[in-house]
């Protein structure tokens, strides 16, 4: 969904008012910087791959990008490997790392991963499980969201020699709290095990230093921090064993095959270049959200912020303000915003545009029913006050109305409901029957 | 207004739902969905409900350039739908799922929410018409007598009329919606119609209540009570069916034999000759009427299945039944059919078949 083109612009909404974009965790506007990047890029011939002088400059943008990205995560250039984005180094690290894990020992075969990942991280664990005989254990989170070492701990205490991979999230995609990776790398060390990180929701908002972080293998997404979609990159430790999942002309050292994508490479480096520049925007956006998190509270009596509660870099992505609505259901709440002009997401993966009840939500300890009422709000670097303001103004009447529907249509059900089917009665009338 | 637009993903509520906003009704569309888990695709005409349907249903609105969402009814559907239709076969009676969703679902889940949001109306592609009348909204046959759909319709109330929209009203045939479609751009617009019941989609009733309700043999016996066959369960079987009787014996003198009644109790499904089918009475319950209450006997036509012949006949409220002299036989009628009353195009109301008489010869 296109949201903001940037600082300062408006959208019209189908209503006719002004669209207040909070859905920055979905997708974030592409910032301008990585817009001319791409632009300038793309406007030129050439295959990196090639020998040619077309070439040779369209292999140099590509490595030039390698390079900006690299220093700006803590990365050497030879560590980034480019992907179409999140989800594909996701499977390409959950699925890489477990084949060269198990192919070198056949008894590694347990996963461990955290409940509360992303799909990209926790389907791949289950088809692993499904296809290849992966035994995948989940370790569990608290209530805020923050996944338990103690669990982790025991885990590889119980056979190390059986761990393929540990994978666990930097910060939580929908409640926004930041995980212990460091802390989890280091156990996972100590048992010889890698670890993997989808850091698609940290980098270019958090401060990521892969080569301090421990970590073995990460995963980045550009269209999270304003580069384009489709574009992303898994940083893999150098010596770390990988099995690649495309097979071809064997670019990216033979872990992606595939031609290299420079104008991509440009501005997903440009995007992230301008996302690290000014120091002020994380702080920036965490006050608009800190501010945010007041008014819902104030407006809407029964919204429960979920994740972590404690509004900081160290314990929260900085524009994630996740709530829970009692009495509510987050379709309901999603039409109603939407139609006030306020853009966000239910938060939770959807089956054909059905919100589910998340399964971070769940493995949180809450309900089906809490979780029904789920809405997260997500700011970024075009953020304004005037998003914060719209929010605002459109969530108590929007939650208002909710409550009366989701009552509504328990009501409707109880009116209308037919005495109860004698089942098992025999057919009231028969020909046979006489009048 | 502001329409709440129900979108399945077929033709005629995209080409509805482009009527209602060529209206210049500030249109919002909504896909039901039905099944918690959906198929993936169609497969040809049979089923409804999948994530392609889901999808198609998006791109017109697209195109239609309205806001569209999904709402999840699975609950309700399985609830108010699913369940009592399992329930009202094992009672040996023959419900009409489509009926019970326009009551229940369409027409009231979704009516209700969208009435509690801020709507004003539910659209949907049925074909039949709201018409103005000096009490209030009418619900009326469609122009198209060929397509005319008031018959699933009949069970709604008259605030559950003067809540709905049904732009194809006046379409004069389905194949001028489909051109209509096709002029619109709809991809939709060659899409097959949908037959059979949505949650079967493999159209094997007998197969998904035999999964739902376990065997339960018992004898098919003729009006004396000779046992002519067996049976796996009085679920498989409906009033006025011929075939897959599983009769062992031919008939004395040769003539097919039709299920005349159905005793789950008992398990015993009798059968007969044609003539026996013939009904000349009924009798009725859980009358809905859109139309006032008739006090008094009043000539009506009755309609008893969705694609069926009205006939005449006078319909009498007596308490809680409404009794129904037919002026002209039918057969095939079944405890759990919907009968619909009409005067002239106009839908009166509906109820529930709960006994029938046999026509005098």
């Amino acid at each position: 969904m296109p949201g903001r083109g940037g600082r300062g612009t408006t959208a019209r909404s189908y209503t006719g008012g002004v669209t207040a974009y909070l859905d920055h965790a979905s997708t974030t506007p592409l910032r301008p910087e990585a817009l001319e990047a791409y632009a300038a890029a793309a406007s030129l011939a050439g295959n990196p791959s090639s020998l040619h002088s077309s070439g040779r400059r369209a292999r140099a943008a590509v490595e030039e990008s390698r390079e900006a990205l690299a220093a700006a995560v803590g990365a050497r250039p030879a560590e980034v490997v480019w992907t179409s984005g999140g989800t594909e180094a996701d499977n390409l690290a959950l699925k890489g790392l477990y084949w060269a894990r198990r192919d070198a020992d056949p008894r590694r075969r347990r996963v461990l991963v955290g409940a509360a990942e992303h799909h990209a991280v926790l389907d791949c664990a289950a088809w692993l499980a499904e296809h290849e005989g992966a035994d995948v254990r989940l370790l569990p989170v608290d209530a805020d969201g923050r996944a338990d070492l103690d669990a982790l701990r025991a885990e590889l205490a119980d056979g190390a020699g059986e761990v393929a991979l540990v994978s666990l999230m930097w910060a939580n995609n929908e409640v926004g709290t930041v995980q212990p990776v460091s802390a989890a790398a280091e156990l996972a060390h100590a048992a010889g095990v890698p670890l993997h990180t989808d850091a698609v929701q940290a980098v270019g908002h958090l401060p990521v230093d892969f080569a301090a972080s421990g970590a073995d293998a990460l995963s980045l997404s550009a269209h999270k921090f304003g580069g384009p979609v489709g574009a992303g990159a898994l940083l893999l430790r150098r010596g770390t064993p990988l099995v690649p999942l495309q097979h071809g002309g064997g670019q990216e050292l033979g872990a992606r095959s595939g031609t290299l994508d420079a104008p991509a490479a440009r501005a997903t480096a440009a995007a992230l270049a301008a996302a690290l520049a000014d120091p002020g925007e994380g702080e920036r956006t965490a006050a608009l959200r800190e501010r945010l998190v007041a008014g819902l509270r104030a407006a809407v009596p029964g919204l429960v912020l979920r994740g972590d509660p404690v509004l900081d870099a160290a314990h929260r992505l900085p524009g994630n303000a996740h709530v829970t609505v009692a009495g509510c259901e987050g379709d309901s709440l999603l039409y109603l915003l939407d139609a006030a002009g306020v853009e966000c997401s239910t938060g939770s993966a959807c089956q054909a545009g059905v919100p589910r009840p998340s399964h971070v939500l769940l493995a949180m300890g809450l309900d089906e029913g809490e979780a029904a009422g789920a809405l997260r709000f997500s700011l970024g670097w075009s953020s304004t006050d005037a998003d914060v303001d719209a929010a605002l103004a459109a969530i108590g009447p929007a939650v208002e109305r909710a409550r009366r529907a989701s009552g509504s249509a328990r009501t409707s059900r109880a009116r209308r409901r037919r005495p109860a089917a004698a089942t098992g009665a025999p057919s009231a009338g028969t020909a046979a029957e006489a009048s | 207004m502001r329409v709440l637009a129900a979108m399945s993903g077929g033709v005629d509520s995209a080409v509805a739902a482009a009527r209602a906003v060529d209206a210049g009704h500030d249109v919002v569309g909504v896909h039901m969905a039905l099944n918690r888990a959906p198929g993936t695709l169609r497969t040809g005409s049979r089923g409804c409900c999948t994530i392609e349907d889901a999808l198609d249903a998006r791109r017109a609105a697209d195109l239609l350039g309205i806001p569209f969402y999904v709402w999840d009814l699975s609950e309700s559907f399985l609830e108010e739908v699913v369940e009592d239709f399992v329930a009202e076969y094992a009672a040996g009676r023959t419900p009409n799922p489509c009926v019970r969703c326009n009551e229940r679902i369409k027409f009231a889940a979704l009516l209700d929410k969208g009435i509690a949001l801020g709507f004003d109306a539910v659209c949907t592609g049925h074909y039949a018409r709201v018409l103005p009348g000096p009490g209030g909204a009418e619900l009326h046959r469609a122009a198209d007598a060929a397509k005319d759909q008031s018959y699933v319709l009949a069970v709604l109330d008259a605030d559950q009329v003067a809540h709905a929209m049904f732009p194809l009203g006046e379409a004069p045939t389905k194949e001028r919606v489909r051109a209509e479609a096709e002029r619109r751009g709809l991809p939709v617009a060659r899409k097959p119609d949908s037959h059979d019941i949505c949650f079967i989609p493999d159209g094997d009733t007998r197969s998904f209540l035999a999964e739902k309700l376990g065997e339960e043999p018992g004898e098919v016996v003729d009006e004396d009570g000779a046992v002519l066959g067996a049976h796996t369960g009085t679920y498989g079987f409906t009033v006025g069916q011929r075939k897959g009787l599983g009769l062992t014996r031919p008939a004395p003198d040769g003539r097919p034999r039709y299920v005349l009644s159905i005793e789950p109790v008992r398990r015993t499904v009798t059968v007969g000759p044609a003539e026996r089918l013939a009904v000349g009475e009924l009798r009725a319950v859980e009358a809905v009427w859109s139309a006032p209450e008739p006090s008094g006997p009043v000539e009506v036509h009755v309609q008893v299945r969705a694609h069926g012949e009205a006939v005449p006949a006078v319909a009498e409220v007596a308490g809680e039944e409404v009794r129904v002299a037919l002026r002209a036989p039918l057969t095939g009628v079944a405890p759990g059919q919907t009968v619909a009353f009409y005067a002239g195009t106009r839908v009166l109301g509906s109820a529930t078949i709960s006994g029938t008489s046999p026509a005098r010869g």
